[in-house]
């Protein structure tokens, strides 16, 4: 089953497949149980003459014992997933690691533009650059996005990195990551937007340092650009 | 004077003269006609359901081909099938089938009423429930096609009409869904009066059967919780055709307002359906093991529970939404909470079949095949309901995976299984038995064929919703998954036309059924195949609880609720 | 052999075979109830909501008539008074003074839905529309809803009054007007609610 996940080349990624190996293993040794046992009352208690069925109410607690304990187990495991669950949320949601690169995103019927600052940081100080669908970003260094939406309900999704945030208009909604691994990967709108939602892709390149300050150095060629080309502490 | 006498006197048996086919048939305030009204809706709509789902499976198999008897699809009719398919399947066949159908043909037999509490509104109920369908499948029709906002309706989606090219059809969904939640709101309050106040003597909550029970928790539910959304869908129409902004962020309105409102309903709706379809299980269970049913009254409080949580777990699908992540925490323990009570239910159902006497016809192996099949619905919710694996999964196809696999067996599965069981009942005739069995092997093998797949592809990130899951380069090598999943659906809806021939063949060829071909102890079974106008000749005197099977130094292995009671030697009953 | 009377039959139907001698309309009227509760606590929350969200709307709420609303405030809990002196009526066997009560509870609501409906014209007439601003969109969206309701209860009593006039029937109209009290009583509640959140706040 975990073998069915794409590459995992998020910093936070691992948590998120542990979670998921978590959860697979406890409700899976649930699932193999209770089909067992369905399959073996089935074969075992079929009718045979002469060997009546057992008259059993479970109305003591003795016998309800049966059902009330497994139910109880099934709460605790559950509680385990949710603490470890917990954390990994907190990380990727609540968590709003220092960015050194922030880029906006906009959604809009049916597709993605990434905004990139200058290398100074700044938006709207005359050096943003406009990406089609392609958010280019370093590989080892986090990254915030800023999203909106242009008109209806978007989610901004990129499955290599076990990331995924809804985008509603008429709000600036936050995400980060961190990419591990230079390499591209898909990005996708996973909220229905209408008749070409399916067209709605984009394309994370995540490059190596080298390969980012060379990209940088395309798009903002001045001395300036080539100074602010090793990425340094930007404010939120 | 009682509900039989009233019903006598009023002049269905006493007056000596028929009704005529039009008040009989189609005019019906007979809970029994009414039960069958929803039940042939429910299953014609069901069919129209399989065709928006054949059309939708065609077309992520083999994309951009001229799918047979439907034609070639563009991306916007695909989004209007799949709202379609969504719409007509909970709102139109599971609502129906379950609630109106069992709930209304059950409950008064069960508890031993001549009829409903108010049999009048219960014809207006089915009449506004047939309106509502009517005007659902007209706006297949209308210029610019049939909602395509999902069967979820995000706004601004689906409350700007500049965004999609269904102005009517939207507007026209929102319609028949108010009919829909009116419909269930008039069955709702019969259902709970007639069981709570229309019970024959001797019949005490605790001798009621689990089915009863059950409808009558999900009706409450439906009841509680269907409101919000009524406010919310009036205020999604006001949007559309006045201009209001009550969703639109231009206007100074919030999208994620129709969530809430949506989500705080269509939670327990899930449940709505649940429920009927466990106590159905409930029912059939016990009688082809020849046991008592484990747990009566931890099962009656399992649902009780159940029904209480279901009210505040809703953003449990909202966990990426844009919703305040912090609100994630406390959902996220409520969704904990809530897979104890079923948890324990489908232990109670698996410790009723220990020690039992097992013999497996057609209502037993669809009640057995449901209980193993939503099995691996339920544990993949745990997936779902952790928010940090939700962030990779939502929106995929492991949620319509593990949708389809709590509510397809909720729905058909058990659906089939009372089918097969009530249709002596309700017609007369008993069904074939080899027909019923072929019928659940293809339905069960095919039924896993299509979503165990689906769960795979879910897993490897595939969204759902999406035209052309091929055009995505991270997906377009599991297209032979997509393919198989297709064959297998096809096989699916196939395999239902032994059902479909089942069902008229025994209506007119099917072996007279006797009052109890089950032998099993609920009121129903005490009465003729079919019962009368009246239910009963005369009301039955309650003397134990349902489930009184193999008692030890019993007469019979079966003890109906109404049986006098037996020589002293038998251990009397609750 | 003469069939039993319906409304005998009803009345039949209605008591001897509930389990709990309550009679089933009063079972079922109360879950009605408890449906629309939701309906209008939704409703209600989300403009609360909506209005706490977005600073008060002081200025947009600053144009509504509340002498209006007050008046029609006295109106239908005036109404709530005559329709509870029919229910009393109603116990006391007395069909005259309930006949007078319920003529007076239904001319009560009509003025309410008159005075209602001018009072939409005066705001409509200064552009004050649903689709002017999010609190006008609620404002005629609950007083609408509410508006509806009330001419549902309206009509429930006109029919109860007509039928109060044969004597055959009196029986039922017991039973009913204790339903109708019911659900007009709560009517009258959420406008005790809608009041003080759109006209004074």
């Amino acid at each position: 089953m975990m073998g069915w996940l794409p590459q995992d080349v998020s910093s936070f990624g691992p948590d998120v497949d542990h979670v998921f190996s978590l959860i697979l293993y406890i409700v899976g040794a649930w699932f193999i149980a209770a089909e067992a046992l369905i399959l073996y009352f089935a074969v075992r208690y079929r009718r045979r003459t002469g060997r009546p069925a057992a008259y059993v109410r479970g109305d003591t607690l003795r016998q309800a014992a049966w059902v009330l304990i497994p139910g109880l187990i099934v709460v605790l495991l559950d509680f385990g997933i949710d603490i470890a669950a917990g954390r990994a949320w907190d990380e990727i949601k609540l968590d709003s690691p220092a960015a050194t690169l922030n880029v906006r995103v906009t959604a809009e019927r049916f597709a993605w533009i990434f905004t990139y600052p200058g290398p100074d940081g700044k938006f709207d100080a005359g050096h943003d650059y406009w990406s089609l669908g392609k958010l280019y970003v370093p590989v080892g260094q986090v990254v915030r996005l800023n999203m909106r939406s242009m008109d209806v309900i978007h989610s901004f999704a990129v499955p290599n990195m076990r990331l995924r945030q809804d985008i509603v208009p008429g709000r600036t909604i936050a995400a980060w990551f961190k990419a591990t691994t230079p390499g591209s990967y898909e990005i996708e709108c996973t909220e229905l937007c209408g008749f070409d939602h399916y067209k709605m892709q984009g394309t994370l390149i995540v490059l190596s340092a080298a390969d980012y300050a060379k990209w940088q150095q395309q798009h903002w060629p001045s001395a300036q650009a080539r100074a602010g080309g090793e990425a340094g502490e930007v404010k939120k | 004077m009682s509900q039989a006498a009233a019903l006598k006197e009023t002049g269905y048996a006493g007056h000596g003269e028929a009704l005529g086919f039009w008040r009989k048939y189609v005019f019906s305030i007979d809970h029994k006609t009414i039960a069958k009204q929803y039940l042939g809706i429910s299953l014609f709509m069901a069919l129209v359901g399989a065709y928006t789902a054949y059309a939708i499976r065609w077309q992520l198999a083999w994309p951009l081909t001229r799918i047979p008897g439907v034609g070639a699809i563009s991306p916007d009719a695909y989004n209007s099938l799949v709202t379609m398919h969504g719409t007509i399947m909970v709102f139109f066949v599971a609502m129906p089938l379950l609630l109106g159908a069992f709930g209304n043909f059950c409950i008064p037999l069960m508890v031993g009423a001549a009829d409903m509490a108010f049999p009048r509104l219960n014809m207006l109920s089915v009449w506004t429930f047939f309106t509502g369908g009517l005007v659902l499948l007209a706006s297949l029709f209308v210029p610019g096609g049939a909602a395509a906002a999902g069967w979820t309706s995000y706004a601004p989606l689906s409350a700007n009409p500049a965004y999609t090219t269904a102005v009517l059809g939207q507007d026209m969904w929102i319609v028949a869904l108010a009919l829909e939640f009116a419909s269930f709101l008039m069955g709702g309050v019969n259902f709970l009066t007639t069981a709570l106040n229309v019970r024959a003597p001797g019949m005490s909550l605790w001798r009621m059967p689990l089915l009863v029970w059950y409808e009558i928790t999900a009706s409450a539910l439906f009841l509680l919780s269907v409101g919000p959304l009524i406010g919310g869908a009036v205020m999604l129409l006001l949007d559309r055709v006045l201009g209001t902004g009550f969703y639109l962020p231009a206007k100074g309105g919030d999208p994620l307002l129709w969530e809430h409102l949506f989500w705080f309903f269509g939670h327990p709706e899930v449940y709505v359906v649940a429920l009927p379809g466990f106590g159905i299980m409930l029912e059939i269970l016990p009688v082809f093991s020849r046991k008592p049913v484990f747990a009566y009254r931890a099962l009656i409080y399992c649902a009780l529970t159940a029904t209480a949580l279901s009210l505040i777990v809703w953003a449990h699908h909202m966990f990426v939404s844009g919703m305040d992540p912090r609100l994630a925490t406390p959902f996220s323990v409520t969704t904990i909470l809530i897979s104890v009570p079923f948890a324990i239910m489908v232990f109670a159902m698996i410790a009723t079949l220990w020690g039992g006497s097992m013999t497996f016809e057609t209502p037993m192996l669809f009640a057995l095949g449901g209980l193993a099949s939503f099995l691996l619905g339920g544990v993949t919710g745990i997936f779902l309901g952790s928010a940090a694996t939700d962030i990779y999964l939502h929106g995929t196809y492991f949620v319509v995976a593990h949708f389809h696999y709590t509510l397809f067996p909720v729905t058909f599965f058990a659906g089939f299984a009372g089918l097969y069981y009530w249709y002596p009942k309700m017609f007369g005739r008993m069904m074939n038995e080899r027909l019923g069995k072929l019928h659940f092997w293809l339905t069960f093998f095919g039924f896993q064929a299509v979503f165990i797949p689906l769960f795979l592809v879910g897993v490897a990130g595939t969204p759902r919703r999406v035209f052309m899951p091929v055009g995505y380069p991270l997906f377009s090598a599991l297209q032979p998954l997509q393919v198989f999943a297709t064959v297998a659906a096809i096989v699916l809806i196939a395999a239902q036309a032994a059902f479909v021939a089942n069902f008229f063949l025994s209506l007119k060829y099917g072996k007279q059924a006797q009052r109890n071909p089950w032998r099993a102890n609920t009121l129903e079974w005490s009465t003729d195949s079919p019962p009368p106008h009246e239910n009963f000749p005369a009301p039955p005197q309650v003397r134990r609880w349902p489930y009184e099977y193999s008692t030890p130094g019993a007469r019979r292995d079966w003890m109906p609720q109404d049986e006098a009671a037996e020589a002293a030697t038998v251990r009397a009953a609750s | 052999m003469e069939a039993a009377p319906a409304h005998q039959v009803e009345a039949a139907l209605a008591i001897d075979d509930s389990i709990q001698a309550i009679p089933v309309g009063r079972i079922a009227i109360w879950w009605f109830l408890a449906s629309e509760i939701m309906v209008f606590g939704g409703l209600i929350a989300c403009f609360v909501l909506f209005r706490l969200a977005h600073g008060g709307w002081d200025a947009e709420a600053a144009h509504v008539h509340w002498q209006i609303g007050a008046f029609n405030t006295l109106v239908l809990l005036t109404s709530s008074y005559t329709m509870a002196m029919a229910c009393t009526a109603a116990k006391a066997d007395d069909a005259a003074r309930l006949r007078i009560c319920l003529l007076l509870t239904v001319l009560l609501g009509l003025t309410f839905l008159g005075v209602k409906a001018h009072e939409y014209s005066l705001e409509a007439a200064k552009g004050l529309t649903p689709w002017s601003g999010l609190f006008w969109a609620f404002y005629y969206t609950l007083t609408g809803l509410h508006s509806v309701h009330v001419l549902a209860g309206i009509v429930v009593n006109f029919f109860l009054w007509i039928a109060a006039r044969r004597s055959s029937l009196w029986p039922m109209i017991q039973r009913r007007i204790e339903y109708a009290g019911l659900y007009w009583h709560f009517v009258d509640v959420v406008w005790i609610f809608l009041f003080p959140l759109v006209y004074l706040s």
